[in-house]
This record gives C-alpha cells, structure tokens and sequence, in this order.
C-alpha cells in the first residue's frame, strides 16, 4: 500500500548544528501518528521540510507518492500543515484568508460551500466576516485548522495544535479531529501533551536529537515502559521529618503527607517500601500503584 | 503553471494595498503634491530647461515617475517583510506555487500600485496645468518597465531584510537618493560635468528622462537608449530575483 508519508535518511545541518541525522520513517495512509521529542529534537524541522518550508541537505520525502522536492506541487495538493505559531494576515478577514487560501491551491472558484462547512465545523461562522485581529486566540487557532484543510488535503499535519489552548477548545479541536480521522484523513500530530499523543495516535516516533529513537504502535511502547518502572503513590498519617535513606533514591516528588516513589520492578517491591516506611514509624493511610504512562516512556526512552 | 494560484496571490497583494489605500495610494499622490506646489512657487521664476515647457510642467513626470518607482517598490518589500515578521509567509511558502509564479504575482501586484498612484499624481496635477502629451507608448512602456524594475527591487529587499530596520536602510540609503538624485527635479545638463557622469551611472535617470519625453518629445538621452538600459537592468534584477527565489534564499531555509 502506498504511504502516505514516507521520509528517507533525511540529513539537514543548520551551520554547524546537524538537525537530523538520517532520518527514516513511513506514515500508513489513514493512520493516526504521533511525533514526539522533546523540544529542540528535530520534529519542526522534520515538519517543515515535509511541508517544503525547509530544504533537506540529503536524503527524500515524498507525500502520498509524491517527491516533495521534484513534484512539490501534487505533495502540497496532498498536505495540510496547521502551524505551531498562531501567524495571520491582519489585513483580511476569516472568509477572505479561507478563501485566498483556497485559491493558492487552484480550488478557488468552488470553495464556498467547502468554505461554509469548515466555519460551520470549527464553530467560526459569526467569525466569518470578522478580522483576523479582533479573533481570540483560540479562535484563531481554529482558523489555522480551516486554513490547513481548505483545499481538502489527504494528510494534515497538526503541530502542537492546542499549545496554550483551554480545555474546552481542546476538547472540541480533538472531536474535529478524529472526524477527520474517520473521514479517512492521515493525521500526523506532535504535541507536548503526551496524554492526548496517548489517548489519539496509534503510533507513535519519539525522536531525539535529530534521530528516530523509538517508533511503535503505542500499545507495544506502553508495554516497555510497564516491563521497568511503577509509579507508587503512598499517603501517610503524617508528613515524614526525616525519609529513610534506602527509599530516597525513589523518591519522585513529595507533598506533605503523600509521597510518589518510583520503583524498579526488578529490584524493588511494594512490600519492601512498605516495610522501610515503617521502620521509621510512618502510618500508611492509603497506598495506590499506578501502571507507566506515555511520560514515563518518553522520559525513560529519551533520557529527560 | 498554477495560474489561479498565481491570480490569487496577485490578487491578495492589490487587496492588501487596497484596504489601507488611504496610507497606500493618498498620502504619495499628497506628497507629489506638496512638492508640486513648494518647488514650482519657489522655481517657477527662476527655472527654465527645455524651451516651451514651464518648470511647473517640467517637474510634473518627474514627480509622477518618482513616485510610481517608490510605491512599486514599497509595495512587495513592506507585504514580504511584514509577512517574515509576522510569520503569515507560510501560507504562500506551503501553496504549489512555483518560484516564478511567486516573482510574477507580486511583481504584477507592485506595477499596479505603481500606475494607480502615477495616474492619480497625473489627474490631480492636470488641475494646476495642462501638460502636452507627445506619446502615450513611450508614456506607458516607461512606467510599466519602471515599475518592474522596483517591484523586483522590492522582492529583493523584502527577501533580505530580516527586520523592519533593514527594510528602512535599503529604502533611505538606495532608493530614496537613487530617486532624488535621478533628474526629477533638474536637467543633468545643469549639473557640473562630473555629476553628469554620474548621473549616468543611475538607472532611475533613465526612468525619469524616458518617461519626460513622452510627455514633452525632448529629453536628455535618446528614449529608445533610455528604454534598453531600464529593460537591461530589469532583465538582470529578474534573473536575480528568480536565483535567490528557485534556492529559497532566506524563506525555505
């Protein structure tokens, strides 16, 4: 089956700095893929040369088949990218940036009714007449969205779609887009929360330092992390004065009364904790196991 | 060739200059104006370059021209700067637009505005007084080809410059002396002979000396040689323009 993205020992120095370092990786046509790093990893600068933004120093790309450098019109007419940064043109209004938009790709002429729907979608119609300027922020963001598919892409690209968004808003970005994921749309998704990299994507690449370092179906990724650490949870009768020298080292945070331990499922045990609180006189209230998460896998993979 | 996308962006650069036409289209035509009635009261007298023709009529292309090649050229630098600095130049970077369809939607866009302006500097001066007109092709061909030559200036410095600052050095240390310095205000026959070479060495004086004789039939250098030089420095600004576009000089970096 033909990707619908497929990147190829992707090498690209900025001066002195090598930003990647032969990267390689394929997203399935319909998938839900997550890219993750931590900042300064490489995944805008994967982005933008994806997106043409950026050119490569070796190596290729292509999107839906399609060479991102020597066919870069049918990638582009393939590819939707909703930015990071909220930019717009402070000259026009929602519809005339929605409709220009639309015109750069030649789908100008019958874009109105594609136009209405997406407004409609992103509860931006009373937007529809109104500057750039005057939106709120998330307003704008959600035009960004509109922007990205309003020549009706295969594969959009989101990335940090909902960097400094409320909770709302983000809850309502996210139900747009797993329609658009239902509709047969590729979704491509970097973010920093990586509950919502958990809760959406299917697979997921963690990337760092401009190399590919992990790349799984977010199952097979959980399980690793699950196989070496747990996270305890313990809340005492009363706050510790002094933490017993054995568990110190497991200590992830504490919070007056309650106290966060990681344990190493190799060497350490629950019962051990137990018992090392109690030596130093500690009454254990509740104590609550909790499995890794996607954090927990991202920090020990990436090294965080 | 992606012509509607190519539309579209030149589309959106005269939407753009249209919506604050106030700051984009009055206020030079204004200014034409006021240099107008300033130097013709104070010169009128006192000035006289070509036989037949007052100073007044004299200054009149001079002006136009001046102004048709400062708002060609402030019209793609000021939309390629501020669409760097507020970073919207994404938009048009990720549409399948090619790189000559890129120069061409802004360069159009630019000789527009261009016109728009000169005509209106033209309608309100004929108010003040009536200009011969020897030749509406050489008219035409002059500022068509002049305003090409600072759209491309523009696309240039708008590629360039990094910051609004930069924009202001090209614009007050390159175009405006360029432009004052070109004839708009004087004959190079006036000037000591040192000068006159020099002159020679600024292309706007072709702009201004060509676009004159339109009006007037007599100029300081032959029109059709005036014509070549403009052309020939367009040509080569083009093809520069063109390089640094196809490499992604300072957009796609």
């Amino acid at each position: 089956m033909q990707a619908a993205i497929h990147i190829d020992s992707v090498h690209k120095h900025f001066g002195t700095v090598h930003a990647l370092k032969g990267m390689s990786l394929t997203v399935e046509k319909g998938e839900f893929f997550g890219l993750l790093g931590p900042n300064g990893a490489g995944k805008s600068t994967l982005i933008n040369i994806i997106a043409g933004l950026t050119r490569m120093d070796s190596g290729s790309v292509s999107v839906m088949g399609h060479d991102v450098v020597s066919h870069y019109r049918q990638s582009r007419q393939h590819l939707g990218v909703v930015p990071q940064e909220l930019v717009y043109d402070p000259f026009f209004s929602v519809r005339e940036i929605l409709q220009i938009q639309a015109g750069y790709y030649g789908k100008g002429k019958n874009a109105s009714a594609w136009i209405d729907a997406l407004l409609e979608g992103l509860k931006l119609t009373d937007k529809a007449d109104a500057n750039m300027r005057a939106l709120s922020g998330g307003m704008k963001r959600r035009v960004l969205i509109a922007q990205a598919l309003v020549h009706k892409p295969d594969v959009v690209i989101l990335d940090e779609p909902t960097a400094g968004v409320d909770v709302e808003l983000r809850d309502s970005l996210w139900e747009f887009v797993k329609e658009l994921h239902r509709d047969g749309h590729t979704i491509v998704l970097t973010t920093h929360y990586l509950e919502e990299a958990e809760s959406l994507c299917q697979r997921i690449a963690i990337i760092n330092h401009g190399r590919l370092i992990a790349l799984d179906t977010k199952d097979a990724l959980l399980a690793r992390g699950v196989g070496k650490t747990s996270t305890v949870s313990v809340t005492l009768a009363e706050a510790l004065l002094k933490i017993p020298e054995e568990l110190a080292s497991r200590i992830k945070c504490v919070d007056g009364e309650r106290i966060e331990f990681i344990l190493n499922r190799d060497t350490d045990t629950i019962i051990s904790l137990i018992d090392g609180l109690r030596a130093v006189g500690a009454e254990i209230l509740d104590l609550r196991t909790e499995d890794a998460d996607l954090e927990d896998v991202f920090k020990e993979i990436t090294g965080q | 060739m992606n012509w509607e996308g190519m539309y579209t962006l030149f589309y959106k650069e005269l939407k753009r200059f249209g919506k604050v036409a106030l700051q984009t289209v009055m206020a030079p035509v204004v200014t034409a104006l006021l240099y107008l009635l300033v130097f013709s009261h104070v010169m009128e007298e006192h000035v006289k370059v070509y036989e037949n023709v007052s100073y007044t009529a004299f200054l009149i292309p001079g002006l136009m021209m001046m102004s048709i090649i400062q708002n060609a050229f402030a019209n793609s630098s000021s939309s390629l700067i501020q669409s760097k600095v507020t970073g919207n130049i994404i938009f048009v970077l990720l549409a399948p637009l090619s790189y000559l369809e890129f120069y061409l939607a802004f360069l159009f866009a630019s000789v527009v505005r261009g016109l728009v302006v000169g005509t209106g500097i033209f309608i309100v001066a004929m108010l003040f007084v009536s200009l011969p007109l020897h030749s509406a092709l050489w008219l035409i061909m002059f500022a068509l080809v002049s305003s090409a030559v600072l759209g491309t200036l523009g696309i240039i410095a708008g590629i360039w410059a990094e910051k609004f600052d930069h924009m202001a050095g090209f614009q007050n240390f390159i175009i405006m002396p360029l432009s004052f310095l070109s004839g708009v205000f004087y004959s190079i026959y006036s000037l000591p002979d040192f000068w006159q070479s020099v002159s020679r060495f600024n292309p706007f004086f072709y702009m201004i000396d060509g676009f004159r004789y339109g009006f007037f039939g007599v100029s300081d250098v032959a029109p059709l040689f005036s014509l070549l030089v403009v052309l020939s420095f367009w040509l080569l600004l083009a093809v520069f323009t063109l390089i640094i576009l196809k490499k992604g000089y300072k957009l796609r970096d």
